[in-house]
């Protein structure tokens, strides 16, 4: 499985990025969280189980309630910004040595 | 899945070095540069132009998942087969500045072979602008969804 790809694919989304932007600053429970949108509560529970699973968010129980607060170290890893061009390098040359090795036997 | 790609990118400099080591016999990662309907196939390119020589040039495009079409073009300074290619960068039709591109073949073993990719830029921010690009872009091909959302003025 690749995990980065899946965060990538999780600050894609602009309510995904809001919710990182909200807890952020504090520790909120869904219902708090579900509350700062239009949008139908499951669809934001949604959201936050993609957020948990990406390790973007991490969930803290709380006597009967269950708090969600930003992982800052998996945010750092979002934020190194040469890991992109690097996947694009990798992509390129893994493609190359596909094309490559399927060119072989015709030589 | 491990990558085999690195980029070293030291703060503060106006270069980048890419590396890689292929699985693949050093006159074959060559040909891969060299062939036009190699290159089209693994950098997913339509190739215009390519002289292979010193003096030489090139010039490729591509048309992104909007339809749009981008070309790209350099001149080839020096041209060693299996050994170098040393050659500029131009992205037509945007605000940045030619690049410089020393590309360095070697043999590892019979079956392995190296890359490095040295590259040289006008200065630091456009070495780290083009950088942060694919960030920006949300980059991966398979992700255009995702370059739309973060890029929602192209």
């Amino acid at each position: 499985m690749n995990l980065r790809r899946d965060v990538f694919q999780a600050i894609a989304d602009p309510t995904r990025r809001a919710i990182l932007l909200l807890v952020a600053s504090q520790s909120m429970t869904a219902g708090a969280i579900a509350s700062n949108f239009d949008t139908a509560r499951p669809t934001i529970s949604k959201h936050l189980q993609i957020l948990t699973e990406c390790e973007l968010l991490k969930q803290e129980q709380n006597g009967r309630e269950m708090y969600y607060h930003s992982n800052a170290k998996k945010m750092k890893e979002v934020a190194d910004f040469i890991e992109p061009f690097r996947d694009m390098w990798d992509n390129r040359f893994n493609k190359l040595e596909a094309v490559m090795k399927k060119h072989k036997p015709s030589r | 899945m491990e990558k085999k790609t690195k980029i070293n990118a030291e703060e503060g400099k106006q270069e980048l070095v890419i590396t890689r080591e292929f699985d693949l016999p050093l006159d074959l990662l060559f040909t891969a540069y060299v062939e036009p309907e190699l290159v089209e196939q693994w950098m997913g390119t339509k190739v215009l132009k390519l002289e292979n020589r010193k003096h030489g040039g090139y010039q490729f495009e591509t048309t992104d998942p909007m339809g749009n079409k981008h070309v790209f073009n350099g001149t080839i300074h020096d041209f060693v087969p299996n050994k170098k290619i040393i050659r500029t960068f131009e992205m037509e039709n945007t605000p940045f500045d030619v690049q410089l591109e020393f590309l360095d073949f070697e043999s590892l073993s019979t079956e392995t072979s190296k890359l490095t990719m040295h590259v040289i830029y006008r200065s630091v921010a456009l070495r780290d602008q083009l950088l942060k690009l694919p960030f920006a872009q949300g980059i991966n091909m398979a992700h255009n969804r995702i370059q739309n959302l973060l890029n929602p003025k192209k």
